[in-house]
């Protein structure tokens, strides 16, 4: 006991520990309500980030050079096998790509003759998700593009096979995004074969979406592709964002029970793109 | 003793950064929620055994950086790593003194406070999550913590003999 309070401790000797408490634990509660209410502290946050930036660089390291190893040393077969398919799958989007600039400029044409505003390309870049784990009470994501590639808050973010997320919090050279399988996260969408127009919400699951908005006699069945509206402002319109899964329409309920199943795999993506849409870039 | 030069505090803060980086390392999916809070369990010792360098204000700068590395509400995580912090150096004496057992169960009632100051805070913000989210965390952290104890006695016993 002797040797124990040579050591240091009497409670009461450590200076003012109750007042520095009180004054952190009422510190942070300020701070919370500023961030959750306002959304003041994005420039302390993008401080901070900064100093987290290296540690996510470090975390990320082992996992890119595994990548590398394992990029490095494939088999010269399978990488003959890959090339190939590539190559097939090349061929094919080329071939599908130049119907689609043939059908682009006779949009444009058509658009030109209804005088309709002249709907410009989407600017896009690609970047890596890092590995690294977000916000464990949301579905987040790092990726690695900020302010310094002109990243803004509320990007959309694609991948091959439609709509991921968008920005919800820009770093300097880091962003975090909200994935659409968020419980938070809602998404405008229209239903690609007749343009019925409705809301997207995350289930927290990410392999479902739910379509809470849409009535019992609503035309829409399983199998309709579900597209960006390009309402929200958010997301420019045409991506392709789910496709419907099941239809339960419930006679004494208003809404049916639509649920349906996100176009891209959002637990498998390892690279998205950020879309700078027309609109976007036309304010700069 | 008590006294510890600036050579013994850099491997205090290595320990920290070290978890913080457990903290933001990807696991899958099916673990994630059972990751220990590393972050919890380092500044719990560290507060038990040295709570006159390491204590309140540490832990909420941590808390800051930890907020900030995970993208939730800023002030969360340093509010409850302040709060667990300041009843840990309360008790250090006591908790030194008992042997691993009733101090690993200390350490489950502690995790248990941190988590639900979090809950706590997330239900007033309106974020809702699946319940293993929070108590997952609890419970490794109290597995975890003897090994944790072990591996920072060893860095505690190089400073307070190395200096």
């Amino acid at each position: 006991m002797v040797a124990s309070r040579t050591d240091s401790s009497n409670p009461a000797r450590i200076p003012a520990l109750g007042i520095r408490v009180l004054v952190l634990l009422v510190v942070s509660i300020i701070l919370m309500v500023l961030d959750h209410k306002q959304d003041h502290l994005g420039a302390v946050r993008k401080t901070i980030g900064a100093v987290v930036y290296p540690l996510q660089i470090v975390v990320d390291a082992p996992f890119r050079l595994w990548d590398w190893v394992r990029g490095s040393t494939t088999d010269r077969n399978e990488m003959q096998l890959e090339l190939s398919r590539l190559q097939a799958e090349r061929l094919l989007t080329n071939a599908r790509l130049q119907r689609l600039s043939a059908l682009e400029a006779e949009n444009a044409r058509l658009r030109d003759l209804l005088e309709a505003r002249n709907q410009v390309r989407d600017e896009v870049r690609v970047a890596e998700i890092m590995a690294v784990d977000a916000n464990p009470y949301r579905h987040n994501i790092v990726i690695d593009a900020g302010e310094s590639e002109n990243a803004y808050d509320g990007q959309a973010l694609v991948d091959a096979d439609g709509v991921i997320g968008q920005i919800i919090e820009t770093g300097l050279t880091t962003s975090q995004a909200m994935l659409i399988s968020d419980p938070s996260h809602s998404l405008p969408v229209e239903v690609n074969r007749n343009g019925l127009r409705t809301i997207a919400n995350g289930t927290g699951d990410f392999g479902r979406l739910d379509l809470p908005f849409i009535t019992n006699n609503a035309d829409i069945r399983p199998g309709d592709l579900l597209v960006t509206s390009g309402l929200g402002g958010a997301f420019p319109a045409g991506y392709p964002v789910a496709v419907v899964d099941t239809v339960n329409r419930i006679p004494q309920e208003p809404f049916a029970d639509v649920t349906a199943i996100p176009a891209a795999s959002l637990d498998q993506v390892r690279e998205v793109m950020l879309i700078w849409s027309a609109s976007e870039l036309a304010d700069e | 003793m008590s006294r510890v030069g600036v050579g013994g505090r850099i491997p205090v803060i290595l320990t920290i950064i070290v978890s913080l980086m457990l903290m933001v390392m990807p696991l899958p999916d099916s673990v994630e929620p059972f990751r220990p809070d590393w972050v919890a369990l380092t500044l719990i010792y560290w507060a038990m055994m040295m709570p006159r360098t390491w204590s309140v204000g540490i832990a909420w700068i941590v808390g800051i950086v930890l907020d900030v590395a995970q993208g939730t509400i800023l002030g969360q995580h340093a509010l409850a790593l302040c709060f667990i912090v300041f009843v840990t150096v309360r008790f250090h004496l006591l908790m030194r003194v008992f042997p691993m057992q009733q101090l690993t169960a200390t350490v489950f009632a502690i995790l248990s406070m941190y988590q639900f100051v979090l809950f706590w805070i997330n239900g007033v913000a309106g974020i809702d999550v699946a319940p293993v989210v929070y108590w997952g965390p609890v419970i490794t952290g109290t597995l975890f913590w003897p090994i944790v104890v072990m591996l920072l006695r060893g860095v505690r016993l190089h400073i307070q003999h190395g200096s």
